[in-house]
């Protein structure tokens, strides 16, 4: 049998399979009302199509990849990757490229409307999530599921203080990310001895145990209502109107987010981050070496949980209303296919994967009920095709005095 | 028992529960509408509803563990947790995301008319499957070939490649196995409760989960214990406390029995070895 032959059978065998599998839930619908079965067959066939397509191309991938067409790309990396990763090493090359992109940044409010700035203010908010998240699953390895807790802890925190003792948004800022990171130690001590996939579920049930005990405890948190009324940040009294407030939030974050990404890249290179990364690689080797292990994993979730407690007060003083619905799991999932997507521990490669998760489904709105759906399937696709995410963390390297 | 044997939190195995009770509520709406019966309705759509969460175990094993065989702990975990997001979401966009009314598909008995208020016709269902389940499935994996093939690829999977098990095989056959037993849980819930949507794998899931550590991993007649102790607790906490505080009892017990027993009520405790 020829291979193209044998590449056709197998694509559409695999059609077939996944059509069939497809046939109840997707081509049936029952309308118990007017008693009658409806039969969707063209969704069937999207399905089949779909699949006989990327199997089809799947297998002439590895087919040509045997055959050596691609097997020497990989070994002459072309002029293109070697630029970008001079890019990352040089600071004569990257210090251009980064204050272009700062400046464009800075000016962009006054080029585009309030809506646009305020999408992009939300997607910064997501921005400093993902760095968070980044610490603890990126560079320690230690895989949180309800890292929207942490999010929520510093919400309320600036929720409550405002609206109960009046207190202003500036002080409740720090107030906010030290009681995230707080929570992060409190959580953090009872769950040092596991590992893997107990540490993601315990996690998870905190995460859950939080967002219940927000919607329940309604004397406190004012139940599934929310809390309404929270005063937006001021700035030496000045007053804004709404188009000034959302250009004002939107440079606060913007400086946030350059805080978090200046102390980040300080904290990966320090001590600190090295025993991190070291837990991640082996948590037994790396106890051998004569890291404490405890309080490594301590500061990671601390330093973690504390920008989400961060941003948290400024996601409540920007929408000036919060409820237990925007600390949903959802949440959390995308925060962390934010961070796979980008590349674990890498930082550039979270920024613009926040970026671009948050801003593709505000502006693809025909297929945002789509959303969750395609970034399931593409954590899996990750996971298997580049492990490693879209930017690869790299690692800093120590050249010795004379050498270079 | 998944878990036991490939030391793996299958996050996607409640959203095959959930199939199951979908693909259950489907085959029983359809075959209704086309005329047909009582038992025949309850056993097809079971029936139906088993095959096909088999179908979907083996795939998404294939899929989405498969590959990641070797690879760090922290990848097959995300591609668990991408593969439960996926799955939900397809259910959601292919049928509806409102909560669907599930037929009552286990009939009345007759003998049972004198005890009607103590115990009904579905509790009495539900109890006697399980209990057969039980019993079937801890024949299967005591005394068959496959079973022990199993308990090898539990201790270690590299020695069990070594003495020639085909632990690709065995590992997809306990998909299937976990996949068919998901989806009756699924179908009788789902009857019992009466109705389903597309978010209940979830809990469901983890659920399953706590109690399968609670027990002691792989241990079947500790998770049936550990199922007990979570539903009773869960049962007697909403009753005295409050239900809207019953899943944090749940994940405080889970939090709780990884915290001082990690090995579970039955189970023996692990050594690291490096």
């Amino acid at each position: 049998m020829p291979p193209v032959t044998r590449h056709l059978l197998h694509a559409g065998g695999l059609a077939l399979w996944f059509m069939l599998l497809a046939l109840p839930l997707l081509a049936v619908r029952v309308d118990t009302l007017h008693n009658v079965v409806e039969w969707r067959w063209e969704n069937l066939l999207w399905v089949g199509s779909g699949t006989f397509a990327l199997a089809l191309l799947w297998r002439l991938r590895a087919a040509w990849r045997r055959s050596g067409h691609l097997a020497a790309a990989p070994a002459a990396p072309g002029r293109l990757a070697a630029f970008g990763t001079r890019l990352f090493d040089e600071p004569r090359l990257y210090r251009p490229v980064l204050g272009a992109i700062l400046a464009a940044a800075l000016i962009f409010p006054w080029l585009a409307d309030t809506y646009q700035v305020n999408i992009l203010g939300l997607a910064l908010i997501f921005v400093v999530l993902g760095l968070g998240l980044n610490i603890t699953v990126g560079l320690a390895g230690l895989l949180d599921l309800g890292y929207i807790a942490f999010f929520a802890v510093g919400a309320y925190c600036y929720a409550l203080l405002n609206t109960r003792f009046g207190l202003g948004f500036w002080p409740c800022l720090p107030l906010g990310g030290l009681a995230g990171a707080c929570c992060g130690l409190l959580l953090g001590f009872p769950i040092l001895r596991l590992r893997g996939d107990y540490l993601a579920i315990v996690t998870l049930g905190f995460g859950s145990i939080a967002r219940i005990v927000l919607e329940n405890w309604d004397e406190v948190s004012g139940g599934a209502q929310g809390i309404a009324g929270v005063a937006r940040p001021g700035l030496f009294g000045a007053e804004f109107g709404l188009a000034g407030m959302t250009t004002y939030l939107y440079y606060l974050l913007l400086g946030l987010v350059a805080l978090t990404v200046f102390v980040t890249r300080r904290l990966q290179h320090s001590r600190v981050g090295r025993a991190w990364v070291a837990l991640r690689e082996d948590e037994i080797a790396c106890a051998a070496m004569g890291v404490d292990v405890a309080r490594t994993k301590l500061s990671a979730y601390a330093c973690g949980a504390f920008w989400a407690g961060l941003v948290g007060v400024i996601f409540a003083a920007r929408n000036t209303y919060i409820n237990p619905n925007s600390f949903t799991f959802m949440e959390s999932a995308l925060v962390l296919s934010i961070v796979v997507l980008g590349g674990m521990g890498s930082i550039v490669g979270v920024v613009l994967a926040a970026l671009a998760l948050v801003l593709l489904p505000e502006y693809l709105r025909a297929l945002a009920e789509y959303r969750m759906l395609v970034f399931g399937a593409v954590m899996v696709a990750m996971m298997i095709l580049r492990p490693q995410g879209l930017v690869i963390a790299r690692r800093r390297r120590y050249r010795r005095e004379g050498d270079a | 028992m998944v878990y036991g044997i490939i030391r793996l939190i299958n996050f996607a195995h409640g959203e095959i529960y959930m199939l199951g009770a979908f693909i259950a509520l489907i085959v029983a709406g359809a075959l209704t509408i086309y005329g047909f019966s009582g038992w025949a309705i309850l056993l097809l759509a079971a029936l139906l509803a088993a095959v096909y969460a088999a179908a979907y175990g083996y795939t998404l094993e294939r899929i989405a563990y498969r590959p990641l065989r070797d690879a760090p702990r922290l990848s097959p975990l995300i591609s668990a947790i991408g593969m439960s997001l996926f799955l939900q979401n397809y259910v959601m966009l292919a049928q509806t995301p409102d909560f669907l009314p599930f037929p009552a598909l286990i009939p009345e008995f007759g003998f049972l008319e004198p005890v009607a208020h103590i115990i009904g016709a579905a509790e009495v269902v539900i109890l006697v499957t399980s209990a057969v389940l039980m019993v079937g499935l801890t024949v299967l994996i005591r005394s068959t070939r496959i079973g022990k093939a199993m308990r090898a690829t539990q201790q270690d999977m590299t020695m069990a490649r070594l003495v020639g098990i085909d632990v690709d095989r065995v590992i997809s056959f306990t998909f299937i196995v976990g996949s068919v037993l998901a989806a009756i849980g699924g179908v009788l819930v789902g009857s019992y409760l009466g109705q389903i949507n597309f978010a209940i794998g979830f809990m469901a899931g983890i659920k399953a989960f706590t109690a399968a550590v609670l027990g002691g991993i792989g241990s079947i007649p500790g998770a049936v214990l550990g199922g007990l102790v979570l539903g009773l607790t869960e049962a007697l906490a909403a009753g005295y406390v409050s239900s809207a505080y019953e899943d944090v009892f749940a994940f405080g017990l889970l939090v709780l029995i990884l915290i001082l027993r990690p090995a579970g009520i039955l189970g023996r405790a692990e050594r690291e070895k490096v």
